[in-house]
């Protein structure tokens, strides 16, 4: 019964992974570009969330509706402004860049927030739980479980039923033929980031309400949502959750075994399938 | 006289250190179809980039309906009215046949041409509409490719080797079938190898040698002597 302890809690684990994989994995798809300051900007929204609610007194899952937007805004302007004049044949620059990013973004939030750790106060819903066939399991980690299959389920249909997955696809296969369509790219990769900072707002919030947080732990998130899509296989948002959700599972069970090990065994379980498929579960995009 | 809609004047076209078009002067009258011909290297498909926009040209080079196009963005040449048919088809991999067509409407001009069209006039893109671009044959691909530039409703046309890598028998089919799709009003630039197949569609035609234009006439009234000197560069 612990050991499927281990693993239910695990799996809902896996959901907050995969929200901070999903923004990673859209933009690799639709541009190719690796984003190191993902984990930077996931601990931004929840910085912004944590001011939102402290200035206006609202509950944080009420923040979502001013912090989604701003980081939908901020990914616009960060790719129009910084990120399109790095992209091109060569993969270096936006790495180099986004690494600058991260460690700006690490560095002015430690200015305006200092290193103090910091929390956002949910109320009853951080320890809210319900019993299910003898396990006893959390409110919050159900809660976003659920928003994360919602965010993968509706990027999933905005990739493939509207006409703006059907822009990403098209820029991703061939740029200069989706610009003989009438798409301008620039355009077409703002909107890209506009909707992977969208999701990194969620991702952000709910890490914010389960744990504490200060401007450095904003890698560690980075390498969870890497792994989580390696895991998944590059291209598939559905795969991206999976891989989170194994990620969390390896993690848990890691926890079970030695609690020294929770992180660790999370790191060898991705080494394994990456030494086993190097291409991840379910691939759906070659190079 | 004609109107013009397109005209090119001096216009010099580089790949880095590379010349590729050297003051090449040309015009396109409204509802004209012209003939691009010329060996391989000879700057036809720089000429197609330089219209589009995907190359960079310096200003005052290339002006369509009196407006200076130069320096616009493809995306931008492609919502005044002119479309391409890539060389080599180009189809969107991740995309369905009808997504591919639904992408070349998205510039969103009026016209005659919408997805019932072009499906009326390739049935065969309805029957398949679902499957993925790149799994039809060729010819399939090369008519998904046409219907994408259809739909998005052009006054110019552009086919860059519509032929090439295909069967001579589906090579005929499409080129019988290129007088209705061009049809009322519309102009098109043909760039094609097979000079008698270019000759025999078009009105005018322009023979490109090495970047520069080398032969300009009437595409019923000119001699093969001429075109082979044009095309070879041999006295």
């Amino acid at each position: 019964m612990e050991w499927l302890n281990a693993i239910v809690q695990g799996t809902l684990l896996g959901g907050l992974y995969a929200l901070f994989a999903a923004g990673l994995s859209l933009i690799f798809g639709v541009m190719r570009l690796v984003n190191i300051a993902h984990g930077d900007l996931i601990i931004l929204a929840a910085y912004l969330g944590l001011s939102v609610t402290a200035v206006l007194g609202i509950h944080p899952l009420m923040a979502l509706l001013l912090v989604v937007p701003a980081m939908g805004l901020i990914g616009y302007a960060l790719q129009r402004g910084i990120l399109n004049q790095t992209l091109g044949d060569d993969l270096l620059p936006p790495l180099l860049v986004t690494f600058g990013l991260s460690v700006i973004l690490q560095n002015g939030l430690l200015e305006i927030y200092t290193a103090d750790p910091q929390k956002m106060d949910a109320g009853v819903l951080e320890t809210a739980s319900f019993d299910v066939v003898g396990l006893t399991v959390g409110v919050l980690p159900v809660l976003t479980f659920a928003m994360a299959v919602a965010v993968i389920w509706g990027l999933q249909w905005t990739f493939y039923r509207t006409s703006l997955g059907r822009a990403f696809r098209a820029v991703s296969d061939n740029q200069d033929i989706a610009q003989l369509m009438g798409l301008n790219r620039r355009h077409i990769f703002g909107l890209a980031m506009a909707l992977a900072l969208a999701v990194t707002a969620i991702a952000g919030i709910l890490l914010g309400i389960r744990t504490s947080f200060d401007p450095s732990v904003g890698g560690g998130r980075l390498i969870f949502g890497f792994e989580a899509v390696i895991i998944g296989g590059l291209g598939n948002l559905w795969g991206t959750l999976a891989g989170g959700v194994i990620l969390g599972v390896a993690q848990t069970i890691g926890a079970k075994i030695d609690p020294g090990w929770q992180v660790l065994s999370g790191h060898i379980v991705f080494l394994l399938i990456l030494a086993v498929r190097p291409r991840g579960l379910f691939p759906r995009i070659s190079g | 006289m004609d109107k013009t809609l397109l005209s090119m004047r001096g216009l010099n076209a580089h790949y880095n250190d590379f010349q590729a078009l050297y003051g090449v002067d040309m015009t396109v009258a409204e509802g004209e179809v012209l003939a691009i011909i010329g060996a391989n290297g000879a700057g036809k498909t720089t000429l197609m980039r330089s219209i589009t926009g995907l190359l960079k040209n310096a200003a005052g080079q290339i002006s369509y309906r009196g407006k200076d196009i130069s320096r616009f963005r493809a995306d931008e040449v492609a919502s005044l009215g002119i479309a391409m048919v890539p060389e080599g088809r180009q189809l969107f991999p991740s995309l369905s046949v009808e997504e591919n067509l639904m992408i070349g409407g998205q510039v969103g001009r009026k016209g005659p041409w919408n997805l019932t069209a072009v499906q009326k006039l390739f049935p065969i893109l309805k029957e398949r509409r679902n499957v993925p671009a790149t799994a039809l044959s060729g010819g399939q691909q090369q008519m998904v490719a046409v219907g994408r530039a259809l739909m998005a409703n052009p006054d110019l046309i552009l086919f860059d080797e519509i032929s090439l890598g295909l069967a001579p028998i589906i090579i005929k089919d499409i080129y019988d079938a290129l007088p209705g799709i061009i049809g009322e009003g519309m102009s098109a630039m043909i760039v094609e190898q097979d000079i008698s197949k270019a000759l025999s569609v078009s009105s005018r035609v322009y023979c490109l040698q090495e970047g520069r234009v080398s032969l300009e006439g009437q595409s019923d009234k000119i001699a093969r002597a001429e075109i082979s000197r044009a095309y070879f560069g041999i006295e």
